[in-house]
């Protein structure tokens, strides 16, 4: 039987067609459509000026913009070789809000892949606590899932005076409701008969096909690479790098990936803690800072081949630019979405499943159709 | 291995595989004949010192009509020894064709799709070269630069701009 789980579906993964070849509820064979959501970002980035890519960039990853910003600008600067003169502060407050926009992205992943399963109270609660951080966001920048805030050579504003403060209250608040969502959704009996033993990705798989993130993480190796490549500040934080481990059921399946996120979301809280540390005492806002003091007016980048890399919530978020230091305008700027490779996987890992399973999985690969279709 | 490293290693156990090798900014580019890529791919990543076992990006570029090429480009990444090396394969503009990859490293089967679709070059031994984010019966190759989109597809206008 061929089912088509059609690209507008409840299951909040935005527009991803799933055709599934299916022997009654035994599914054979998987073949995921995609492009509903291509908006040609490569096409406009060859006629755009470096800086005016960044609205673009936002919206590769719409749930984690801050983390695609950040990547971009990084890869910009270090080919403008700008990137040791970065302010401290700038660097700091550039973590600050993307571990904030990280620990959101992993919300909604948790929350909805609750719903995928049936839990509905996860989400709200989620969804609750995800409202703080878009108003601090939205407070620091403006707009509450598109930023265009970080810039390449620093910051589109400084945070407000206030922020810090007020993300201290808030680490305070999530601290408790962390440990309910765990309760109730990641400790559930329901959720783990659900999940546990569900599509295990093996490692060496896992590696072939390109995995990386949480996924790869879930799988058992510790990989992460904001401790890897060691960019931005990363160096100087203190955190863990957790990794899957087979608690429930076999090392990589579903309840691993999501368990995997909910420990990120630990040290990331970690992370925001000690940022504001920084932020609060040595790195003190003053007068004479501004954000924008070495943003360059013309961005022209020597002629060459650059790719950099950086740790997204779903992953590896890759820029590959070419420039040819006679333009304003890359000639080409490639983006690698995490879950365009990440989404690759689900062919192999859906043979023989069933098809509930099949929303177990999907779920837990913890797509967002921006980045795959771009 | 650092990329000096790499480059002097590269240099010397792999000589005559590749045409060029370059270190820019930290980092290594080899430049590729398409003859021979698929035997010096598979070479890397099976090299136990090498040991390229991710890929992490497969790029495709067009040059434009005048240069007369198109490249594909790997970006290739070693968990364990933490190296990486770009290597560079350079294609004529007419039928670009290369070997697929694919058997290598499993992720370069939608990769290699997604250059199929941008660009049309097509790859030998691929599984499933078909178009992934394009719609199947779109005409063209968008990311080529003397792209011109069609008129209508499906009889819905397709560029609403007015010219």
């Amino acid at each position: 039987m061929i089912l088509n789980i059609g690209p507008q579906h409840p299951s909040t993964h935005g527009v991803l067609r799933l055709e599934v070849i299916s022997d009654g509820e035994v599914i054979k064979e998987v073949v995921p459509h995609i492009g509903y959501l291509h908006r040609c970002f490569e096409k406009h980035a060859e006629n755009l000026p470096f800086n005016q890519i960044i609205p673009f960039v936002d919206r590769i990853d719409y749930l984690a913009s801050m983390n695609n910003e950040h990547a971009y600008a990084l890869g910009v600067e270090k080919m403008l070789g700008i990137i040791e003169q970065i302010p401290r502060r700038v660097e700091y407050i550039r973590v600050l809000v993307a571990e904030l926009n990280r620990i959101a992205s992993h919300f909604i992943a948790i929350g909805t892949y609750g719903m995928d399963i049936g839990a509905f109270t996860p989400f709200f609660w989620v969804m609750r606590d995800r409202e703080h951080i878009l108003r601090l966001l939205e407070w620091a920048s403006g707009s509450r899932l598109l930023y265009n805030y970080i810039w390449i050579g620093g910051l589109f504003y400084d945070i407000p005076v206030g922020f810090e403060e007020q993300c201290q209250q808030y680490i305070k608040y999530l601290k408790p409701k962390l440990q309910e969502l765990e309760d109730i959704l990641i400790n559930n009996k329901i959720f783990i008969e659900r999940t546990a033993n569900v599509g295990v990705l093996p490692l060496h798989t896992a590696i072939n096909y390109g995995i990386t993130g949480p996924m790869l993480r879930a799988s058992g190796l510790r990989f992460d690479l904001r401790k890897v490549d060691a960019y931005s500040i990363y160096p100087e934080l203190d955190f863990h790098v957790p990794i899957g481990e087979g608690k429930m059921g076999k090392l990589g399946d579903c309840w691993d990936r999501t368990w995997v996120r909910m420990q990120e979301i630990y040290q990331s809280v970690s992370i925001i803690e000690q940022c504001v540390a920084r932020l609060t005492s040595d790195l003190k806002r003053d007068v004479t800072f501004d954000p924008q003091a070495l943003v360059p007016k013309k961005i022209r980048p020597a002629a060459q081949d650059f790719y950099c890399r950086a740790e997204n919530p779903k992953g590896e978020l890759g820029f590959f630019f070419r420039t040819d230091g006679r333009n304003d305008v890359p000639v080409r700027c490639k983006v690698r979405g995490p879950s365009f490779v990440n989404l690759s996987v689900l062919p192999a890992l859906a043979k023989g499943v069933l098809l509930a399973d099949l929303i177990a999985i999907v779920g837990s690969l913890d797509l967002v159709m921006g980045e795959v279709d771009r | 291995m650092k990329s000096e490293e790499l480059a002097s290693f590269l240099q010397q156990y792999f000589q005559h595989q590749f045409e060029k090798i370059e270190l820019m900014n930290g980092s290594c580019f080899i430049e590729v004949s398409s003859n021979n890529s698929f035997e010096l791919l598979s070479n890397l990543k099976n090299h136990p010192q090498l040991y390229f076992d991710s890929l992490s990006c497969l790029t495709a570029i067009d040059n434009g009509a005048q240069a007369g090429s198109m490249e594909v480009i790997y970006q290739l990444y070693s968990i364990p020894f933490h190296h990486s090396l770009s290597a560079k394969v350079i294609l004529p503009r007419e039928h670009p064709t290369i070997d697929s990859v694919e058997s290598i490293w499993k992720t370069a089967n939608w990769h290699e799709r997604e250059a199929y679709d941008m660009f049309g070059i097509s790859f030998n031994n691929h599984p499933d070269l078909r178009r992934i984010l394009m719609p199947a019966d779109w005409e063209g190759f968008p990311l080529r630069k003397d792209y011109q989109t069609q008129e209508t597809y499906r009889n819905i206008k397709v560029d609403y701009q007015q010219p």
